[in-house]
């Protein structure tokens, strides 16, 4: 194996390993060293299928190296190595083994080349993930861990019956794009698509990210939907459905992000915005939309991560993340509150940085497709950003109501992890050519930079601004939360538990109180006395029928004194048995 | 030692004063060529306007604060919502 089909997960997996053996000064050199070198391994792939082995009769591909992977493989590194440089003060083994593992795993999907190994990755990748929510060892935490392993083994399971009824219906394993519509296909695309955080299958995002540690928040926040976002790429590149499920996310994580009080919570939400965007692009299916995906999913991973860094920052100095505790933290934080705008503005896609070269690409495709209600909603969408990522999340964090904080910068490893991101978020807003040229789907022909275009940018979201502080007095935030489709299983499962407690416990005890107290009671005081209480049933019939009743307890308690003697009249009994012997002799004979 | 004077730019209601002139300042700014310029329409003549996306944006946004606000009543529940039995 030469360095040119080195797979890069494997410098991953290998550092997770590495990483238990090593003393901290080693750990903290590894962990900038495995992301570097799998990035120079990517730009020196060569196009082609390598790493190929035999499961279960099928010849399945570990290394698919083409543009397109590439292009994802070269940001999941960049990143990688930004989020690694922040978390250099954690000195714990096992948070980093999980982020390596994760990573790793991402880049595994990224590059897979059959559904089986990507599979196989897929899982990998939820359960690490779960792990870097655990390390923040809180109780809510355990909880948001749980239902986010949950909702992925889920996802995982759609996944995994799709990928199973495709290869039988079609013999084949190859992940390229779908063309059929069927089952086995719509079970893949939900499988992608709870990993996309689509609704209704979108709660698991905000409720597991903003519980995870400062740092494995940073670190969630690009791979499990940029490879969602990949695969969808891949296979359902042109899916009409996509557009509507992008526009409807563009628009829900606006609105939820609005109502959200908690930092990284709104930032949760805008992943879902920015995922939406690039969904869309994915549903209009054209080279110019696709290539958009791809250059948005670059430049997002980069400001989101920075954005959570700075979220990530505030956190780790003061300990809170509530947007009614913080704010006034301009004045002990500049250096975080200037990346953190950074990060802002480049998500709101602000000329001179990043999101202002990628997301419109997008937004033209479709208008080239003549596609009025995307172009309305992604317009609308694109206000909405700058509203609740460009500026709720820094005013209300580093400005507003001064809460008493005074926290002070956080450590530098921290900074500059910031800086090198905040870089590459101008750098490529200000020259995007680099990315361009590694977009997969033929040349760009796209300028961003047009008097007419930025002018109409700039309106769009100076306006939006102005809205925001006239209507401020409505968005003051309180100390609640949202309701999201987590409700089905949260509260849901537990209304359903109940239901079904009071249901069947209800059948059950009736059933108790009828079969197992009451019959065997009624049943052992007439066979007490057998001969006696049918004598009394039949005295009382009598009495209730003729209306006479000379006596009625002195007459039961004579039957009750001879049945508990046995002292009935001789000729009784024979009367008895001739009887029965009649009836008998009746209904044998004749 | 003299404590280093803290960054408190913003709690002086002079520069929050000029702030705002300056972002007005700014906004009138961004729709003026609009009136010399000639626009590109995509899908209806009214994109021509002058400062088109200016209102799109202020409209936009008011509507979305406005839902959200609406949505608000439903969906905020206070923080122990969950841990309620």
């Amino acid at each position: 194996m030469t360095v040119s089909s080195l797979h890069p997960t494997l410098v991953f997996f290998a550092g997770a390993v590495l990483l238990w053996v090593l003393p901290l000064i080693g750990r903290r050199a590894l962990i900038l060293l495995v992301p570097a070198t799998a990035f120079f391994l990517i730009s020196q792939l060569e196009p082609g299928t390598y790493c190929s082995y035999q499961l279960f009769g099928y010849e399945l591909n570990l290394l698919r190296v083409d543009k397109l992977s590439k292009a994802f493989g070269y940001v999941f590194t960049l990143n990688a190595f930004g989020c690694f440089l922040f978390a250099q003060h954690l000195k714990e083994r096992y948070e980093h083994a999980a982020a390596l593992t994760y990573i790793g795993a991402a880049l595994g999907a990224v590059f897979a080349a059959d559904l089986i190994s990507l599979y196989l990755f897929w899982e990998v990748m939820a359960i690490t993930s779960t792990f870097l929510v655990l390390a923040r060892k809180t109780e809510r935490a355990y909880g948001a861990a749980f239902r986010y392993v949950m909702a992925h083994i889920f996802g995982g399971l759609c996944l995994l019956a799709g990928i199973l009824l495709q290869v039988h219906n079609t013999g084949s394993v190859a992940f390229n794009g779908f063309e059929l519509q069927g089952l086995p296909t719509y079970l893949i695309l939900i499988g992608f698509l709870v990993n996309a955080a689509a609704p209704p299958m979108n709660a698991w995002l905000s409720d597991a990210y903003p519980e995870a540690t400062v740092t494995g928040g940073i670190i969630m926040t690009a791979y499990t939907t940029k490879t969602a976002v990949y695969t969808l790429i891949r296979g359902f590149a042109g899916w009409d459905i996509l557009m509507v499920v992008g526009c409807t996310m563009a628009i829900y994580g606006i609105i939820w992000a609005i109502l959200e009080n908690d930092m990284r919570r709104i930032l949760a939400y805008s992943i879902m915005n920015q995922v939406g965007f690039m969904i869309c692009g994915i549903g209009i299916g054209t080279a110019m939309a696709l290539n958009g995906a791809v250059a948005h999913a670059f430049a997002h991973i980069i400001y989101k991560a920075l954005l959570w860094m700075s979220a990530g920052a505030v956190l780790y100095m003061t300990g809170k993340s509530k947007c009614t505790d913080l704010g006034g933290l301009y004045k002990t934080m500049p250096l975080t509150m200037i990346f953190g705008t950074i990060g802002a503005l480049a998500i709101s896609s602000f000329p001179l940085l990043s999101g202002y070269t990628t997301k419109p690409m997008i937004i033209e495709a479709g208008v080239h497709e003549h596609l009025f209600w995307v172009w309305l909603v992604l317009e609308i969408a694109s206000a909405g950003v700058f509203l609740h990522a460009g500026i709720k999340f820094p005013y209300f964090v580093f400005f507003a109501k001064d809460n008493g904080l005074r926290p002070g910068e956080p450590p530098k490893h921290m900074l500059a992890a910031m800086a090198l991101l905040a870089f590459i978020c101008i750098f490529l807003g200000v020259y995007p050519q680099p990315l361009y040229n590694i977009l997969p789907f033929g040349a760009v022909e796209f300028h961003a930079y047009t008097l007419e275009h930025t002018l109409n940018q700039l309106q769009l979201l100076m306006f939006s601004a102005l809205a925001f502080f006239m209507l401020l007095p409505l968005l003051k935030r309180t100390e609640t939360i949202s309701i999201d489709t987590d409700w089905v299983y949260r509260k849901g499962g537990r209304l359903f538990y109940r239901f079904c407690q009071r249901t069947f416990d209800g059948i059950n005890d009736w059933a108790n109180r009828v079969f197992a107290q009451e019959m065997p009671r009624l049943l052992a005081r007439f066979f007490d006395e057998p001969g006696g209480n049918v004598q009394k049933y039949g005295y009382r019939l009598w009495v209730d029928a003729s209306g006479i009743n000379d006596g009625q307890t002195a007459v039961e308690e004579q039957i009750d004194r001879r049945s508990r003697s046995g002292a009935y009249p001789v000729g009784g009994g024979v009367l008895l048995a001739v009887m029965f012997l009649s009836l008998m002799a009746f209904l044998l004979f004749l | 030692m003299k404590q280093k004077k803290e960054l408190d730019w913003f709690d002086h209601p002079q520069n929050v004063k000029r702030l705002k002139i300056g972002f007005y300042i700014v906004l009138a700014v961004l729709v003026l060529p609009d009136f010399f310029l000639h626009k590109h329409t995509l899908f209806s003549s009214i994109e021509a306007w002058p400062g088109f996306y200016a209102l799109f944006g202020f409209v936009a946004c008011v509507i979305i604060i406005l839902v959200s606000k609406l949505f608000g009543f439903v969906l905020k529940v206070r923080e122990d919502y969950y841990d309620r039995e």
